[in-house]
């Protein structure tokens, strides 16, 4: 195995092999560096090259985006009438080499899953979105999974397995 | 933040944030469209030297401004780009359509 370095360097103690991190934060655009910092900082027990850091703040910059954008749409929020601050709940978990984000929203939901998974496909052309959000978590991590309904929210769930260098998805 | 657009000739300058992404790209794209809108340049370069991050927002700051040129004929160039910015890049097929220099 690739990791076999990493024992060496007694970087997988028993105290690394499972941490834990759970963050609530308000759904405002400039917590979407806050949140990519946070994952990356998390993740440094783990000893990831800089390639690994750079694909996981991309892949969480994604989602949190996302969730602001898209979860608490204004336009849909405008209908409810809520005035209620909007949060966005950041779950990380490492356990041995592999790490888990998950991003979650209680915000709008999405009505077609498969198609806002589609490269290039966006509600919101008018705002310069590119529509890749979804390909770039799909190209960055390992594992991405969203459960999504109309007025339920979105969940996001993103794996990657740390110490493999390649960035493409690697079939079995 | 506005000394980061600069008009020089026919193309407009835009030097691109340490962080890309889409706090900032409100921001860069509304300015971008202002300058190519007032002052008329037909390209735009964007220069990457300082960025060590972009997500697909960065994307959406060139892909609309290369909606509202190329149709009159203008260039878009991203410039100084390292790897990771044009792997990020490519992965959209961005190479196709913009110029593409390290």
């Amino acid at each position: 195995m690739e990791t076999g370095h990493r024992m060496e360097n007694g970087m997988r103690n028993n105290t690394m092999l499972k941490n834990e991190m759970h963050l609530t934060f308000d759904a405002v655009s400039v917590n979407e560096a806050f949140a990519r910092i946070a994952v990356a900082a998390f993740v440094t027990p783990l000893n990831p090259t800089v390639e690994e850091i750079s694909d996981i703040k991309t892949a969480v910059s994604e989602a949190v985006t996302n969730a602001i954008i898209h979860g608490y749409d204004p336009e849909y929020e405008n209908d409810n009438l809520s005035e209620e601050r909007h949060q966005i709940y950041m779950h990380c978990l490492i356990e041995e080499d592999v790490l888990q984000v998950e991003v979650k929203d209680t915000g709008k939901g999405i009505e077609n899953i498969e198609q806002a998974m589609e490269p290039l496909f966006t509600t919101k052309p008018e705002m310069d979105r590119s529509g890749m959000g979804f390909a770039f978590m799909e190209a960055f991590m390992d594992d991405l999974e969203v459960i999504s309904a109309p007025g339920m929210g979105t969940t996001v769930q993103m794996k990657k397995k740390l110490g493999t260098t390649s960035w493409i998805r690697q079939e079995d | 933040m506005e000394e980061n657009f600069k008009v020089i000739d026919n193309y407009l300058m835009v030097r691109m944030p340490e962080e890309v992404d889409h706090h900032k790209s409100v921001y860069i794209s509304k300015t971008a469209d202002e300058y190519i809108m007032k002052e008329g340049v037909g390209n735009v370069v964007f220069d990457f030297e300082d960025t060590r991050f972009m997500d697909s927002s960065g994307i959406g700051i060139i892909i609309g401004r290369y909606k509202k040129i190329s149709y009159f004929g203008g260039k878009v160039f991203a410039i100084n780009t390292d790897m990771r910015i044009r792997r990020t890049l490519m992965i959209c097929g961005l190479h196709k359509v913009i110029e593409i220099m390290e």
